[in-house]
């Protein structure tokens, strides 16, 4: 789609203000600088950028997030939110687009369906679950 | 020689997949003078910090853990609590912090569980390495008995030692801590640029093939910078380096296996320890035993 | 005495003030004043018209003291204290009633308390001015010298400037040779002049000027005095060399044995211990460093008694041995000189932050340079004679990567500012890479270019279009070594890719800050400065050359990070300001100064422990507080202190202030 309507100010925009008391971030203040993305571990693997995100974020375009994969590829790792230069926790902002829809009752991961359960680190399974269901 | 009591606090990894870990951290210790004494009544730390700023629920059960420490303290009047998996280390420090400073959350919480006694806010959470650093790297030293002379390792801090700031146990982007340990262990450090990258974490679970890639990378570099073996100090970085190096090779031809260990592992070979109920290399999917022989 | 007949203007400010405050009831209401001869309103004092109300009032109404409310006093006070002195009223029968500021905006949402506060703060001046005494100006006399602290562009443009215009100037500058960062440089955009072909001319006229005492690798060691009449000791430091004598001729640096990094080259080369900063130096005198040389350190181990001098044992002294003009005496030659000067130029300029405070971006690795580095590695008179080598292994580099904004833009981990002058000097360099070395890739990780001066955007196309230089958009997060390469780890923020390329040397644009030592310095002349060191304007629009201290100005650099053009711009603009200073006979000063009443004095000296101008003494005869009026600024922090109210600032004496807040303070 490469085309996007604006249709009203993204500033009062209800999910853009949740997505913002959530997290506790004022997703307005990013200047695109893109430090997070070129940071980031997991950005090869996602659709939209992390300084995308914040793009989708001030066009009020939360659709397009919550329909993305990038929020369940993060991996909190915090690379991005301890070198933006303005200080904005994007770790926080991915949670709250997780956040958004767990609160919904979404399992993003079924646990049952994990392969090779045994093998893998309790602490794994736990970061899982406590990252993709409700 | 009397050793110092210290509360341990373990975690569930530590208990299953990371014997290996445990062992090595207590047996380590021991040399040096310490009982590691595993914390009364325990329970998971959460492995993950919840970000959400309107939701305490995942603080409550590492608040009800140094309570745990709280009260234990006193018996053994040193309110220092040790974790060594990062993720544990990580998450006890961030609670701690957090309602430290947010004595509403603090507030909410103890009304919460109102079985228990109020956090006091006086337990120091340490990571392993920090304990060490503090208390003299100079009693390591002393103990070194078979110095790594010669093994080329790559430190590897990954995230939770390091981010976010507050609970950064050394420089984020420039740490040393675990250089200067292993160089006084008498290993060669290799300057590994990825040290501070993360490993792909939780998604082991659900996105193997990502985490597989992210171990691609990080081991080519380190082979490319010229380690022989990997060091690290968490069980999900520890996991996903050495397991997933399976479909690592299988994805990229010319890929070649490299050993992970736990510094844990390195000082207790240093310190002498030849004992596999220490070591545990059958939990190691890449056997570090050909490139340590030289030393065990 | 006390003024019977006063005139109150009441200022409308456009809608500023009407708009809240209700002017017509204030001025009815001020009028019943049975002191008040006068009260009006206008739509705008400060305009023509206005300030021609208040000269016809006084006539009209034989006003012996004016009240002005309108707006604060640091805007408009002059304005209208020249608009009575025209009619004939002395000027500190004036007095500003600030109702805009503290009347009309704060209380914007209720217009009735506004105009009862605004009637107030009116009643409240007016008894305030009616104990104002009629004073005239001071004079004081102007020592017809300036002074300047630092040589480089901006230093030596004010220099000439005064200089030329009759002004004897002093120039003191830290290192052994005057011009700056200026003199570092390759070329310089946007029109690719030869820095050095371009400021030695300037450099010689500095050295060779009638007009100019040079002070080089001197420092400030103290300024006392005021506007017109500063006292300054200079400190020259010890250079172990009779410059009187050292011709200049380098014999010297042939012999010396030691080698050290080059400041001047910024660690790009090495120097000798006994060195000359360069060939084109002004002045071209030798200098040894005494941290380096081995006689010094010798001698100074001897000194501190940690080695005893051994005998028949032959210490360096290879430099003398050939000095021919026998300039060379290993004396410690430091000196303290002292200068007196009527104006001070502050042109001390700027730093870069190091590459080694960016780890994150390889800043720890050999050929990972900032671009102060890299100027010297591109300037036909650097270490590389203008072809670009890797620093680690002198290798030509196939492939170089730039990266903008490090450390600026960026509050958490460096400056919130942009540092104005890396788009441009990146493209730059970008450019002059291809012009060295056409083969060698070049990417430029920026993330907006600010190209906002003249020819400036037409420089940035050129470097697209003509020269092949690659521009990518987004910030560098990461760069390490694989192998012989440097990895650069962006993104492309435009197309929303990860960027990876693999270089040979990497380029790192970081931010500038004020100089070092420039906070010390502040101090000693009394000017503020932020926490980046860059010295502060009064106004950043309207005075960006003065500083709140009279007779001192600041110019390039040192007051913000800015390019050539700007910073000369600046240097003669600060020469214009001092010589509108030194062009005066005489100086006019406020009169508006403490003064004793030596019958109730003490003589206790605690006025004198608070003044921060050190313009009290006490007379050891009488025993009473005298005020210098040359150096009393009139900040009242002596009378606050007086235990006897012996001290008082004229025109705000204590009995003036306590009436007016009185008044303020009556239950509302
Ligand atoms: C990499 C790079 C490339 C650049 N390229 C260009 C370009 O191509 N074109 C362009 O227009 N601009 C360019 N600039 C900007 C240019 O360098 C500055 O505009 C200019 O140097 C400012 O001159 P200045 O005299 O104000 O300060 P400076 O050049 O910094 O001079 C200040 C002088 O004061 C002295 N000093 C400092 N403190 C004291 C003290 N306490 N006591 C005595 N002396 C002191 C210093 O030693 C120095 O000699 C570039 C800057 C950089 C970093
Ligand atoms: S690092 Fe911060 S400012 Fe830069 S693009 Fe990312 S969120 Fe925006
Ligand atoms: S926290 Fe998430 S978005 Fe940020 S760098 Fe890590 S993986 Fe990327
Ligand atoms: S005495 Fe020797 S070391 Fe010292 S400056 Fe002269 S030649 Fe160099
Ligand atoms: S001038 Fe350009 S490179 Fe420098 S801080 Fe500003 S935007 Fe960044």
């Amino acid at each position: 789609m490469m085309k996007y309507t604006i249709k009203e100010d993204p500033h009062n925009d209800e999910r853009v203000r949740e997505i913002m008391e959530i997290s506790g971030e004022n997703i307005f203040a990013c200047y695109q600088c893109g430090r997070c993305s070129s940071g980031c571990p997991m950005a090869e693997f996602m659709d939209v950028l992390p300084n995308q995100v914040f793009m989708f974020l001030q066009e009020g375009d939360v659709d397009t997030l919550l329909s993305a994969r990038t929020p369940w590829v993060c991996a909190a790792c915090f690379t991005c939110t301890v070198r933006c230069p303005v200080g904005l926790d994007l770790a926080a902002v991915m949670e709250a687009l997780r956040e958004l829809q767990l609160r919904k009752n979404y399992d993003y991961v079924d646990p049952y369906r994990v392969e090779n359960r045994e093998e893998l680190p309790p602490i794994a399974l736990v970061s899982n679950f406590r990252k993709f269901t409700p | 020689m009397e050793l110092k009591k210290i509360m341990f606090y373990p975690g569930c990894t530590l208990k299953g997949v990371a014997k290996n870990l445990e062992d090595s951290t207590v047996e380590s210790a021991r040399v040096l003078g310490y009982d590691f004494i595993e914390l009364p009544g325990w329970t998971c730390c959460g492995a993950v910090y919840g970000l959400a700023q309107d939701s305490v629920k995942f603080t409550i059960a590492n608040v009800r853990n140094l309570i745990r420490a709280q009260e234990y303290a006193e018996k053994i009047r040193d309110n220092r609590l040790v974790a060594v998996c990062s993720m544990c280390y990580n998450n006890l420090r961030r609670a701690h912090l957090d309602v430290m400073k947010n004595r509403d959350k603090l507030q909410t919480l103890d009304l919460f569980m109102d079985e228990e006694p109020d956090y006091k806010g006086e337990i120091n959470v340490q990571h392993y390495l920090t304990f060490l650093k503090e208390e003299g790297f100079d009693k390591i030293a002393e103990n070194v008995k078979k110095p790594l002379k010669g093994l080329k390792v790559a430190p590897y801090y990954g995230c939770l030692l390091l981010r976010p700031d507050e609970v950064a146990i050394d420089d984020r982007e420039d740490p040393h801590i675990l250089e200067e340990l292993l160089e006084i262990l008498g290993a060669e450090v290799v300057d590994y640029p990825l040290k501070n990258e993360c490993c792909g974490s939780y998604h082991t679970v659900d996105k193997k093939e990502f985490v597989a890639e992210r171990t691609f990378k990080l081991v080519s570099v380190a082979k490319e910078v010229g380690a022989d073996i990997i060091t690290t100090s968490c069980p999900l970085c520890f996991f996903n380096l050495d397991k997933r190096q399976e479909i690592a090779k299988k994805k990229h031809s010319g890929f070649e296996h490299m050993p992970i260990v736990y510094f844990t592992q390195l000082m207790a070979i240093a310190f002498g320890i030849n004992d596999d109920k220490v070591l545990h290399f059958e939990q190691h999917y890449v056997s570090p035993r050909e490139v340590l022989s030289r030393w065990l | 005495m006390a003024m019977k007949r006063i005139g109150v203007f009441i200022c409308h400010c456009g809608r500023n003030i009407a708009g809240t405050v209700d002017v017509k009831r204030v001025a009815e209401e001020i009028g019943k004043r049975e002191d008040v001869a006068f009260s009006t309103t206008y739509v705008f004092m400060c305009s023509q018209p206005g300030q021609k109300l208040i000269e016809d009032s006084i006539k009209e109404y034989n006003l012996d003291g004016v009240v002005v409310a309108n707006c604060s006093p640091t805007l408009h006070e002059r304005t209208m204290r020249n608009a009575a002195a025209r009619a004939g009223l002395n000027p500190y029968r004036v007095e500003i009633a600030n109702i805009r500021e503290w009347a009309a905006w704060p209380h914007e949402d209720n217009p009735e308390a506004a105009t009862r506060k605004a009637i107030r703060i009116i009643n409240a001046t007016i008894e305030k001015l009616k104990a104002n005494a009629s004073l005239e100006p001071l004079e004081v006399p102007v020592i017809r010298r300036a002074l300047v602290i630092g040589g480089g562009v901006a230093g030596i443009q004010a220099a000439l400037d005064l200089a030329d215009a009759g002004i004897e100037t002093v120039m003191v500058e830290r290192e052994p040779s005057i011009g700056g960062n200026m003199f570092r440089l390759s070329e310089t955009f946007p029109t690719l002049d030869c820095p050095q072909c371009i400021l030695t001319p300037k450099m010689n006229d500095v050295g060779g000027h009638p007009n100019i005492k040079l002070y080089t690798y001197s420092e400030i060691e103290d300024v006392s005095g005021f506007m017109g009449n500063f006292k300054v000791k200079i400190k020259k430091k010890a250079t172990f060399v009779d410059w009187d004598k050292c011709t200049g001729c380098g014999e010297c640096l042939r012999v010396c044995p030691v080698s050290v990094k080059s400041e001047y080259d910024l660690g790009m080369k090495d120097r000798t211990s006994i060195y000359i900063v360069n060939e084109q130096a002004v002045p071209l005198k030798a200098l040894i460093d005494q941290d380096s040389c081995i006689r010094l350190k010798f001698e100074k181990k001897v000194q501190e008694g940690k080695i005893k001098p051994k005998k028949n044992v032959k210490i360096c002294s290879k430099c003398a041995d050939v000095c021919e003009p026998e300039a060379i005496h290993f004396k410690n030659n430091e000196e303290i000189v002292e200068e007196e000067v009527g104006t001070i130029v502050v042109a001390t300029g700027y730093e870069v932050m190091p590459a080694e405070a960016f780890p994150e971006l390889g800043g720890k690795y050999p050929d990972v340079i900032t671009a102060l580095q890299f100027e010297r590695l591109l300037s036909p008179s650097g270490p590389t004679a203008g072809v670009p080598r890797r620093p680690s292994d002198g290798k030509i580099p196939k492939s170089i990567a730039f990266v903008h904004c490090v450390g600026s833009r960026d509050p958490q981990n460096g400056v919130p500012y942009c540092s104005r002058i890396c788009c441009m000097y990146t493209i730059k360099q970008a450019m002059l890479v291809k012009h060295a070395l056409p083969d060698t890739a070049v990417y430029d990780f920026y993330i907006d270019i600010r190209s906002n001066g003249k020819g400036y955007e037409e420089f940035y196309h050129r470097a697209k279009e003509e020269y092949g230089v690659n521009f990518i958009r987004g910030k560098v997060s990461k760069v390490y070594k694989v192998g012989d390469k440097y990895r650069v780890q962006g993104v492309d923020t435009l197309t929303g890719r990860i960027v990876e390329v693999d270089v040979d040397m990497v380029i790192l644009a970081t931010a500038a800050k004020g100089s070092e030592g420039v906070k010390e310095l502040a101090k000693k002349l009394r000017i503020p400065y932020d926490e980046w060191g860059w010295l502060k304007e009064v106004h950043l629009k309207l005075k960006p050359l003065d500083t709140p201290v009279g007779g001192v100005f600041i110019a390039g650099a040192a007051q913000f990070i800015k390019d050539i053009t700007d910073s000369v711009a600046q240097g003669s603009g600060a020469a214009a300001k001092s010589l509108g200073l030194l062009s005066k006979p005489q100086l006019e000063k406020e009169p508006l100064l403490a003064r004793v009443d030596t019958e109730i004095c003490a003589g206790c000296g605690r006025c004198k422990d608070q003044c921060a101008y050190g313009a009290i003494t006490i007379d050891p005869i009488r025993h009473v507080s005298v005020v210098n009026e040359a150096l009393c600024e009139g900040c009242g922090a002596c009378s606050a202190n007086c235990p006897t109210t012996a001290i008082q600032v004229v025109n705000f004496k204590k009995g003036q202030i306590i009436r007016a807040v009185d008044i303020l303070a009556e239950v509302f």
